[in-house]
Formats: structure tokens, C-alpha cells, sequence
């Protein structure tokens, strides 16, 4: 790796590219070459900064000088006046706290463990994670402790699925390990699919060493050899990333036939999705590798035991794997004391909707929902006020302003018969229709649903139906009971999740916003469900 | 590249077929997998025919009808619908002249309805190819169709 005297770290993620990033970084090398400072400057393209709602944004380390807004003409002062003269250009600096800016004092109260190098390093260089502290926790695993001694870290920090269901990974991962089949497979669901989630892509992009770090250790702790990471296909670059790393990792022999010189082999191999959200369902992505279409199977027998080709197979989130490095390097004490008795840890969520600043941030686990709205999200725009919040992406729960308290994780919102699933937050103000979204929610499980079972197949497009109706102001009471008693069919009898959690978004918008249901009763239709309706009439006829 | 090279960088058996069949479709000026494509990829992964089709008809990303040069996904899930998707929608739908599933006259456009594309922090997003356009408004959208048309 080349030292250089500043590196200029760059956000490049999809805000950033709308904003015109490409020319800023053009401007920054252009402005670089012509004074000079090739060898004393690195302009790197990294991970989202973490930092939402100011435009493109730009590090300069070690000096710790965060800039905000930059257009191409800001990236030559920047350069001309910061790193040639060594003065920081105030007018453009991100407001903080701190004189000199750690990453902690721009995105405020988060605790990043999964994110720690996201937008810090450059995720294209191996070097820059191992610098991180990266691949120590690998090194250590499988050249000073038994296979044994790995699984029991990963038990004892009590890190629990990150996918959505909130299983213990170190239960799941014991079953693997003892299973009579000696040949055993490691699988990094990638495959992210919820409406409003999208913190899987911004780890591979961003730092995608600790995943496959994550699935080394998982791969040691179970007894496996091969490890495959199936990413949804429209994640083009999440895809060449990974690969990327993958042979970074292969030429330094931290991956491959002798693991940091030992006995331990593990091969890791990208796969792309075709486009099916049931495939983020475990059993219906191991039938994908396969080659297959992605139907569920039946459970039992769970991948644990009946996997990849029948054989046991950890199935785990990209989430949950980049957990692993920093559980195994700093202990489970550590990891313990972060988040909840029940659920430790931290939880990345992606912030959306009517609020000001959206985006990604990482939180420890028991935060309430009315800091990451009003906190971390900067709360609503000026004027307006909240109506509720959808948790959990569309198969989550719309939740009324009177559960801003609750506390994110699994068991808090368990309780109120919500999910913490794949941790989207979408913040609706009053300006949305719930009527309106849960129709937009039962569209999108009407055209995801794969059609194997009939509870499923045809409870959504019943509930689409129903939900239109209401919509147009052509039902009634019956109505609704209706589409509870649908959804509850489909809870019992559906054979995946898929069918079974359309019960959630459902009962929680009726439970929730009863008088803005009962004013869809019979009366005219909303203007916004007007506006839906007569859109999806002109395509009536094309109506999947 | 021929088709039979393209199968030989893929290994002969079934876990290898996504891959093969994204890459097949790729080859094609329509973005769509043939009948031959499907053949030859049975053949090549050691699967039957009737299997090879079940898949490629199963997952939204294939197509087995011709689509245009350009193929633009429009995201329909609902922080884009909160966001305004329809309003795109419609615009798309005026300047291209066809309806969801369509292909435009000159070939140059396919419109699709897709889930959710991973990008909600810009929505209401599309895809064209595989750039992401996001805060998509009726001028934006214009702009972009515009863009595409002048060959980027």
C-alpha cells in the first residue's frame, strides 16, 4: 500500500451519484495532478459516509475535516486551500461538536460495530481493512483456538439472526456442527429483497472483508469448507465487489486451501439472484443454488441438518455474519454490553419516508423508535406532523404515534405484537393515506408471492381486491373482518413466511388507524386513494 | 463470444444455471433467453428441458419474450409509492406511448414494474440497464428517456 500524507475520502453511494459525484471526484484528481500532490494525496471512493441530507460528502484524514455539499468547484478550493496550504475551508465543513472530527462526532449517537469501516476505509483494498484491525479475528481463530472455542465466543455474546425472525446464530450454528454429515455448507443470504431495506448492500459495498471474514469464522466454527454468498442480482456492484475481495483474500492465503497456513481450507463463491423476493426465504434460496425456481420448502427438516444438496447448511444474513469478527476479537463481554439483556448488539436501520435526513444508521439494540425518528432522522419536515410509522419493511407493522416509545429489538416489539424485521423504518406524516400504503403493501406480497400454496396465492390477491374496494369507498364493516380473517388463514396455513407475515402489516393498520379505516367505509374515496385508483385503472387491464 | 464458449465458463451442473442464464441473456440484443438458449443451457448444466424453463420463467429478471434496448424498471413498492412513484408512472407511460410489460415501437424501451431495487434512500427510483435513477420526477424522467434516446 502507498503511504500518502491526507487521504480524501469520498461517499460514493446512491445519494451521492444523484448529487453528480463523478465530477467532484474528477475535480478532486484533476486539482490533485495539477498541483502536484499525486504522491503525497490519495482521493479514495469509499462506502457511505453515514452522513444523510448533505449532498456529497468528503473526509479528509488524518485531519479528521468533514465537508459537506461539495460541487466540483469546492473540490479544487478544498484542494488548493486544505491540502496544498493546509488551511480547512470553513464555509464548507459539516457542522460538529469537536474541532478535530472523529467519525462519532458527525453521525452522533450511533454505535457502529457492523458499519464501524463503512465510509472509513476504501472497500476495494484489503490492505485497508487488515489496517482496520481486519482478518485478526480469523488469524487468531483458527491458529490458537479449537473450532469448539469459536462457536462457544459466538454463543455466550448472544447475537441473534439479523434477518428478521431474531434466531440465536450460536444455536443454529451448533446444529450444524454436530450434524452426522461431515460435509457442510456456509450461506450468506444476500438476498435483499424487503421494500426499504437496503443496509446488505451498503455492507458489501462497503466493507465487504467482514463479511466474508464473518463466514470464515462460520465456516471454522461448523466444520465447513465452502461458503457461497447468494446476492440478490440487480446488486451489480455488491456483486463485483465481493468477487473482488474474494481474490484479495485468496492471494494473501486468508482464503482458500490453507487458511493463514493451516490444516483449515474455506473457499467462498458469489452467486447472483434472478429477481424473487421469497428467495430471501432460507429454504426457497437453497433450491435457487441449486438451480432451480425458488420454492419454499417444507420445515422440518431445517437447513441445519437438510440444506444445499440435503446437507447441513448455516443459512445467516449479511448482518449477522459481520458480527462475527468483532464478537471473536473483542469477546462476548464486550459484545454483551452493548443493546439489550435479551438482544445485544447493535442494529442497522435504514430511515425513510416523510422524514429529513433518511438513510442508514446503526444503533444499539433497545433504542427507542422516537430517537431514530427524531434524532438520528432529524425528525419530520418543518409543518408537518406524524401519523405512524411502518417497522419492519412491508412485512413489518404500521404502528400509531402513541408506540414512538418502543424500544427497537426483537423481544420489545415482540411484545406488541410487532417485528423488528429486516429494520426499515418508514416514517409516514399525515400527508400519507394507511389505507393507501396497506394497499401498496398487499400489491407487492400479491405479485412476490411465488404460488405454491394456496393459502398464499390466493389470499393476496383477495386482500388486493378487498383493499381496492376500500380504496374506491365500496365496502363496509364486513370488509375489514374480512381481510383479518383472511390473513389469519394465511398465517396458520401459509407454508413460508412469506404468506404467513402479510398477517402483521394487515392487523396492525386496522388495529392502529381504525377512524381513518372507518372513514373509507362507504364514504368518497381519499384524494390519494383516488389518485392510486385511477392509476391502477388505466392499467386495469395489465393488472398483475 | 459464442454461446457454447459462454456455457464453457460455467461449471456442467445444476447449482451453475442462474449464472448461465444471465449470462446467455446478456448475449442477446433482446435481453430475452431463446428456446435454443434454454436448450443449450439444459444440456450444459445437465438438467431437463422442462426445469430449465420453470426457472427461467419464475424469476423477473428473465424474460423469454424480446424487450428493448434499454429496459427501465420502475420500483412499485411502497416508499416509492409514498414518495410518488405514480407520478413517474404516468409520465412514463405518456412519453413512452406503451403500458407495463410493453415494448416501445422503435425498440428502444421496456417497461417493467419491479419490487423493491435496494435504493429507497433516493426514492421514488428506477433502473435503466443497471443505473440507478432516483428522486424521479415527470422532469427527470423526461431526462432521462431523453439521455437514453442520444445514446447516453
Amino acid at each position: 500500500m502507498r503511504l500518502a500524507r491526507a487521504h480524501v475520502l469520498v461517499g460514493v453511494d446512491d445519494e451521492a451519484r444523484l448529487a453528480g459525484v463523478d465530477g467532484v471526484l474528477s475535480a478532486l484528481r484533476t486539482a490533485v495532478a495539477e498541483l502536484g500532490l499525486e504522491s503525497e494525496v490519495q482521493v479514495i471512493e469509499t462506502g457511505s459516509l453515514g452522513v444523510s441530507g448533505h449532498g456529497i460528502v468528503l473526509a479528509v484524514q488524518p485531519d479528521g475535516v468533514y465537508y459537506a455539499h461539495v460541487t466540483p468547484a469546492d473540490a479544487r478550493t478544498i484542494v488548493e486551500e486544505h491540502l496544498l496550504k493546509g488551511r480547512p475551508v470553513a464555509r464548507l465543513r459539516l457542522p460538529t461538536t469537536a474541532p478535530v472530527a472523529r467519525p462519532a462526532d458527525v453521525l452522533g449517537r450511533q454505535t457502529r460495530v457492523v458499519l464501524a469501516n463503512c465510509g472509513i476505509i476504501d472497500p476495494e483494498s484489503i490492505e485497508e481493512y487488515i489496517a482496520q484491525g481486519g482478518y485478526e479475528a480469523l488469524g487468531t481463530a483458527v491458529t490458537e483456538l479449537a473450532p469448539e472455542a469459536v462457536l462457544d465466543l459466538v454463543k455466550r455474546s448472544g447475537l441473534r439472526g439479523r434477518g428478521g425472525a431474531g434466531f440465536p446464530t450460536g444455536i443454529k450454528w451448533s446444529a450444524v456442527r454436530t450434524a452426522a454429515d461431515p460435509e457442510r455448507y456456509v450461506v450468506c443470504n444476500a438476498d435483499e429483497g424487503e421494500p426499504g431495506t437496503f443496509k446488505d448492500r451498503l455492507i458489501l459495498e462497503g466493507d465487504p472483508h467482514k463479511l466474508l471474514e464473518g463466514m470464515a469464522l462460520a465456516g471454522y466454527a461448523v466444520g465447513a469448507h465452502v461458503g457461497i454468498v447468494y446476492i440478490r442480482g440487480e446488486y451489480g456492484l455488491s456483486i463485483a465487489r465481493t468477487q473482488r475481495a474474494i481474490a484479495q483474500a485468496e492471494a494473501l492465503g486468508i482464503l482458500g486451501d490453507r487458511v493463514f497456513d493451516t490444516d483449515f481450507a474455506f473457499r467462498i463463491e458469489v452467486r447472483p439472484g434472478a429477481g424473487a423476493y421469497v428467495c430471501g426465504e432460507e429454504t426457497a434460496l437453497l433450491e435457487s443454488l441449486e438451480g432451480k425456481r425458488g420454492w419454499p420448502r417444507m420445515k422440518p427438516p431445517y437447513p441445519v441438518t437438510h440444506g444445499l444438496w440435503g446437507k447441513p447448511t448455516v443459512v445467516n444474513n449479511v448482518e449477522t455474519l459481520a458480527n462475527v469478527p468483532d464478537i471473536v476479537r473483542h469477546g462476548p463481554a464486550w459484545y454483551r454490553a452493548l443493546g439489550t439483556a435479551t438482544c445485544p448488539g447493535t442494529k442497522v436501520y435504514t430511515i425513510l419516508g416523510n422524514v429529513r435526513y433518511s438513510g442508514l444508521v446503526e444503533v444499539e439494540m433497545g433504542t427507542p423508535l422516537r430517537a431514530l425518528i427524531y434524532e438520528l432522522g432529524g425528525g419530520l419536515l418543518p409543518g408537518r406532523s406524524l401519523k405512524g410509522v411502518l417497522v419492519g419493511g412491508a412485512a413489518g407493522a404500521f404502528l400509531p404515534t402513541s408506540e414512538l416509545d418502543v424500544r427497537l429489538d426483537f423481544d420489545s416489539l415482540a411484545e406488541r405484537a410487532a417485528a423488528l424485521g429486516s429494520g426499515a423504518v418508514l416514517v409516514l406524516d399525515e400527508s400519507a393515506c394507511v389505507v393507501d400504503m396497506l394497499s401498496s403493501v398487499l400489491r407487492f406480497f400479491r405479485h412476490e408471492s411465488c404460488g405454491q400454496c394456496a393459502p398464499c396465492r390466493s389470499g393476496t390477491d383477495v386482500l388486493v381486491r378487498l383493499v381496492s374496494a376500500l380504496q374506491c369507498g365500496q365496502a363496509d364493516d364486513r370488509t375489514l373482518n374480512q381481510m383479518v380473517s383472511i390473513v389469519d388463514a394465511m398465517r396458520a396455513a401459509s407454508l413460508c413466511p412469506l404468506g404467513q407475515s402479510v398477517a402483521l402489516p394487515v392487523r396492525t393498520a386496522v388495529a392502529g388507524f381504525r377512524d381513518e379505516f372507518a372513514a373509507h367505509l362507504g364514504g368518497p374515496p381519499c384524494a390519494r386513494c383516488e389518485a392510486t385508483a385511477v392509476a391502477r385503472g388505466v392499467r386495469a387491464t395489465t393488472d398483475r | 463470444m459464442t454461446k457454447e464458449a459462454i456455457a464453457a465458463q460455467h461449471p456442467r451442473s445444476p447449482e451453475a444455471l442462474l449464472a448461465l442464464l444471465h449470462d446467455l441473456q446478456l448475449a442477446n440484443a433482446g435481453h430475452h433467453l431463446t428456446e435454443a438458449d434454454l436448450v443449450l443451457a439444459a444440456a450444459h448444466v445437465g438438467l431437463p428441458l422442462s426445469a430449465v424453463h420453470d426457472a427461467a420463467t419464475f424469476y423477473s429478471m428473465f424474460s423469454l419474450r424480446p424487450r428493448g434496448r434499454h429496459i427501465i424498471r420502475l420500483c412499485d413498492s411502497p416508499n416509492c409509492h409514498l414518495a410518488g412513484a405514480w407520478s413517474a408512472l404516468d409520465e412514463l407511460r405518456r412519453l413512452l406511448g406503451v403500458d407495463i410489460g410493453e415494448t416501445t415501437e422503435d425498440g428502444a424501451f421496456t417497461l417493467e414494474l419491479t419490487s423493491c431495487l435496494g435504493a429507497c434512500g433516493v426514492a421514488p427510483v428506477m433502473m435503466v440497464d443497471d443505473e440507478v435513477v432516483g428522486n424521479l420526477t415527470p422532469e427527470r424522467v423526461r431526462e432521462t428517456l431523453v439521455r437514453y434516446r442520444e445514446g447516453r
